[in-house]
This record gives structure tokens, C-alpha cells and sequence, in this order.
């Protein structure tokens, strides 16, 4: 893919601040010389926003790879999926969060929960990977 | 070289990519106001669905075919948009954003095979994003529209491409393609042309220039020089700073009450006013129109509009309302029954630009307008949402907004509608 250089679609403006602290008359900081802007989540998790969705995530079956009900998941559809990634899948129809395990060349899908049963995708039958799951915001704090 | 690129059935694909098991149903939109049909997808036009049926009278039909009706959600149109122009600009030095589903790329200087390139182009849309596209390539945008509208009949080319210049016998295709199915010939200038013997797009390729444009303009002998081949429409790569702005509805019933109109109008205003200190511009004129719904048949249709111009340049929403209010009270008419009112800002010009009137004195053209004040209910509606912050006299009323019953999820721009995937 040519990196064309297009302008920048902002989610939202980041203010980058001239000065970090105000310069009143005659006293100059001393991190004046050091500038930098703010920490910017949508910078540091998304890397592709057009192709990047917030999914909820209904169910307890992925727990044992952090993931629990209701938490929001970062899903980038950009990303080719690998071995071992958490995906989301249309399975049956519906958007399902499962782990893709390739064993023997075949594609799976796997619970992290002892209390689910893996998927197997047969011969024959399409696995649609919907996107690849980068991150999941869970509230620690309960509201 | 010119590539268009347009997106399939675009508000049934956007609903579809996020939920893939409807990907080979029929599929279609309704809009919320009147619940017409809006968009169909190729499997929903196949069971004879038809743009623009009420839904009502298909019920019949999309129950026989299983069809999926959506609610419009102009809220996830516009976000889906938003990310698939941004894949796009990826991938040409010059990119114009025709409308909320085409855009037109420049292919200069891009050394690849075109139509792989465009295989690619419309391959990384539709998995970043999961909406399909059809791409027309040609010397110009004229002919890139027409090879386009060949690829979404599956008429010519392949997969999601038809390049206009790899075409055996493509002044078959003009043949058969009748002039009003160009870019730009509309229903009336076709009919023109049909009384001067042109009926199809070949012949009209073949008329004089010099002839079309005494007879018809310059637009219109661009379009003969573009269709054979040689480029006179520019892309347009920043939009032209805007004339006027207009904020208009059809009501979600028809109203008669005074305080229900006011309401909505002054709505409108507010929404035009934000339009307007977005673009950092002033009004100097504002109008406002209603009418009665033109397929009445109990009264003889009503129309009517009222013009007002101000002292000062203005981009107060109060003043804005009030001016809306004052041109509404001219033109209501009691006993009637409204379908629709718009407002429209006119004569719009940028900060400092504007002349002072003589029994006033003023640096530029924000005195009166109390900036500060818009700036902060600018930035708490941005945050907590739209109209947050509003003026009263919209409170009047709800009766002028759309039906809400049917509304679909915006999935990409709220979280409490985010899609959701079972765990």
C-alpha cells in the first residue's frame, strides 16, 4: 500500500499546550524547555481508527484470558488474524468472542473458560473472523 | 486517470457490518419520518422491492421474502462514511468526497496495474470496514461514473473493478445507455435532448461540443469533451466555502398550532447557528419557509417564506431564533396543515469581512454576538450532547421531530448502542 500522506481525521482536538506552565512576568519555569502533550489514550491503543469498533462482550466464557461480561472490547478490523489471537467470529449468525487455536492446520475456536467447549470449524464451512481483539476496558471499579 | 469509488447499497451495508449472517438476504431501509424505502440492497431490488415504496404497502412482500427492514440511523451513515473516506485517501495523492457514499481518487503518477490496485482499494474497504464497494477507472470523471454504474449492474468488469480503457467495445455500452443515466443530464435537459435526436449516451459523445454549448452551457459541453475521453472537471479537493446553509424537516405529523412550528423553527435556527460558527462564518440574511404537505388533497397547497436581514452580521443563535420567530409570525396561516418549514442563513461571510453600517461603529463582526457566550454552550453541547444547552422557546414543543419509535442503534458513535458479541 502507497503511504500517501492525507490529512489527519481527528477524533477529537488535542490541545497541545504551548507552554506547560504559564509564564508570569519575569519568572520563567524551568520546564519551560520541556514540552510535551498529554497522554492520549485514542493515540496509544488505536492505531487504525477507521477500522477500529468498540464491541460489548456478553458472557463469561473468556474469562480465563481476561476478559469478563460486559466489558467493552477494541476490536481492529485492519489486522490479519493469527494463531493464538482473540477474535471476534460470526459463528451461527451471531458476533461470538473466542480464542483462534490452528491445530494441524485446522482452525478452532476457543473458549478460556473450563466451562464451554471449543469450536471446531469443519471442512467446508467458512470461519468469518470479524476482527481481532487488541484490548478490553474492564471497570475495576464497580459503579 | 480517475477512479470512483462507490459503496454498495450503502445504508443497508452499513447495518449488514455488524451483522454478517445478512449478508446474501434481501435487505432494506426505511426512513424514520414517512417509512419509505430509502435503500435496498441487490438481493431485496431482486424480490422487487422498489426505492421509495411506503412500507406499509410491501409489508406483504418483504414478509413472503424474509426480507430485514432497517430503521435509517443517519448517525451510523455518517460515522461509517467518515471511515471508509479515511481508508481511501490512503491510497491516492488527491481524493474529493463526492457525497456520503462516492468519492472520486486521483490516479496520477501511481505506477501499479489499476484495476489490481483498485482490487486492492476495495478489498482493504471492505475488511476494515465491511462495507463492499464498486470502482470505475477512467481518463475522466464522467467516464469513471459510467464504468462504475457497469461494475454495479455487473454489465462490465470483474469483481469490484471496471476500468473504462481495458473495454472491448465500450461505445456498445454507451449505446445502450440512455443520455438521463449520465452524470449531470437530469430528467428535463434529457428531454431536450431527446427532441434534438439524442437519445443515448453514444450519440450525445458524438454531438458537437460547440453545438451542445450554444444550446446548452458549458457545463453540459464539458460533459460531451469528458465522455470522449478528455478531462475538463476538476477534482474538487477542498470544498468551496459554502453560500448558504439551510436546516429544514418534514414534520413527524402534520401540525397546525403556532407554538408547535415555533418550536420547530426555532430548532432549526439553532442548528443552523451552529452550522454557521462552526464554519467561522456570519450570517446577513435569514429565511424562513412552511408549507402544507403538496400531496394534500383536502386544501390547495401552501407555501410560503419570509425573508429578514440583519442590522449586523450575526452567529447569535438568540438573535438567529428571534429573527426565525419574527419571519414565521408573517407567513402562518391559522387552520392550516403543515408538513414541513425550513430556515436558510444567506449572504454568509467570514470574521472580518463586512461592512459597517453607518449609524454604527465596530472593529468586526462579533460585536453583538455574544462569543463567549456560543463558544461555552458550543463546547458543553459538543461534550454532553446536542442541545444540552438550548433555548427555551424549543422546549415549546416536540411535536415536530420524527418518529422515534423505529430508530436503529447507532453503533459507532454511542456507548449504550454498541454492538454487542456473545462471550
Amino acid at each position: 500500500m502507497l503511504p500517501f500522506i492525507s490529512p489527519k481525521f481527528e477524533r477529537r482536538i488535542i490541545r497541545l499546550p504551548l507552554f506547560l506552565s504559564r509564564v508570569p512576568a519575569g519568572f520563567p519555569s524551568p520546564a519551560d524547555d520541556h514540552l510535551e502533550a498529554e497522554l492520549d489514550l485514542n493515540e496509544h491503543l488505536i492505531k487504525h481508527p477507521a477500522a477500529t469498533f468498540f464491541v460489548r462482550c456478553k458472557g463469561d466464557s473468556m474469562q480465563e484470558a481476561g476478559i469478563f461480561n460486559d466489558d467493552i472490547l477494541i476490536v481492529d478490523r485492519s489486522l490479519t488474524p493469527r494463531d493464538n489471537d482473540i477474535v471476534i467470529a460470526a459463528v451461527g449468525g451471531e458476533l461470538t468472542v473466542k480464542r483462534l487455536v490452528v491445530k494441524l492446520g485446522q482452525p478452532w475456536l476457543y473458549p478460556a473458560n473450563p466451562n464451554y467447549k471449543p469450536i471446531q470449524i469443519k471442512e467446508g464451512s467458512e470461519l468469518h473472523v470479524w476482527g481481532v481483539v487488541i484490548n478490553a476496558i474492564h471497570n475495576v471499579r464497580q459503579s | 486517470m480517475i477512479a470512483l469509488v462507490d459503496c454498495d447499497a450503502f445504508y443497508c451495508s452499513c447495518h449488514i457490518a455488524f451483522a454478517p449472517a445478512l449478508t446474501n438476504s434481501a435487505v432494506c431501509v426505511a426512513s424514520n419520518n414517512d417509512g419509505c424505502l430509502i435503500s435496498l440492497n441487490r438481493q431485496a431490488k431482486a424480490v422487487g422491492l422498489k426505492m421509495g415504496d411506503p412500507l406499509f404497502k410491501v409489508q406483504p412482500l418483504i414478509k413472503k421474502h424474509n426480507a430485514k427492514v432497517f430503521s435509517s440511523s443517519f448517525y451510523l451513515y455518517g460515522d461509517m462514511s467518515r471511515r471508509v473516506m479515511q481508508v481511501l485517501s490512503k491510497f491516492a495523492p488527491g481524493i474529493e468526497f463526492y457525497s456520503i457514499d462516492e468519492a472520486f481518487l486521483e490516479f496520477s503518477g501511481i505506477g501499479y496495474d489499476l484495476t489490481e490496485y483498485s482490487s486492492d482499494i476495495a478489498s482493504t474497504v471492505k475488511q476494515w470496514t465491511g462495507i463492499p464497494v464498486s470502482i470505475g477507472i477512467a481518463p475522466t470523471k464522467t467516464l469513471a461514473k459510467v464504468a462504475a454504474r457497469l461494475r454495479k449492474k455487473n454489465l462490465a468488469g470483474t469483481g469490484s473493478v471496471c476500468e473504462w480503457q481495458k473495454l472491448n467495445n465500450s461505445n456498445q455500452f454507451l449505446e445502450a445507455m440512455p443520455v438521463t443515466d449520465l452524470w449531470g443530464i437530469s430528467f428535463r435537459l434529457g428531454a431536450r435532448l431527446n427532441r434534438l435526436g439524442i437519445h443515448n449516451a453514444k450519440q450525445f459523445k458524438n454531438a458537437s461540443p460547440a453545438y451542445i454549448r450554444s444550446h446548452f452551457g458549458v457545463v453540459l459541453e464539458r460533459t460531451v469533451r469528458e465522455l470522449n475521453g478528455v478531462p475538463c472537471i476538476p477534482l474538487e479537493l477542498a470544498p468551496p466555502p459554502k453560500q448558504q446553509i439551510m436546516v429544514s424537516r418534514s414534520f413527524g405529523e402534520k401540525l397546525t398550532h403556532f407554538d408547535d412550528i415555533r418550536a420547530a423553527v426555532s430548532a432549526f435556527a439553532t442548528r443552523a447557528g451552529e452550522k454557521l460558527r462552526r464554519q467561522s462564518l456570519y450570517a446577513q440574511a435569514l429565511n424562513v419557509f412552511v408549507q402544507t404537505s403538496p400531496f394534500d388533497t383536502e386544501k390547495s397547497h401552501y407555501a410560503n417564506s419570509a425573508t429578514l436581514f440583519f442590522g449586523r452580521p450575526c452567529q447569535d443563535t438568540q438573535q438567529l431564533s428571534k429573527a426565525a420567530n419574527q419571519g414565521l409570525k408573517q407567513i402562518f396561516k391559522p387552520g392550516l396543515k403543515y408538513q414541513k418549514a425550513g430556515v436558510m442563513l444567506l449572504d454568509l461571510i467570514p470574521k472580518t469581512f463586512g461592512q459597517a453600517s453607518l449609524l454604527e461603529i465596530y472593529e468586526d463582526n462579533t460585536t453583538g454576538n455574544n462569543v463567549p457566550l456560543m463558544s461555552v454552550i458550543d463546547d458543553i453541547n459538543r461534550r454532553y450532547g446536542q442541545d444540552t444547552v438550548r433555548l427555551g422557546i424549543t422546549n415549546l414543543s416536540d411535536r415536530w421531530k420524527m418518529k422515534q419509535s423505529m430508530l436503529s442503534p447507532a453503533y459507532t458513535t454511542r456507548w449504550t448502542d454498541l454492538p454487542t458479541a456473545i462471550c
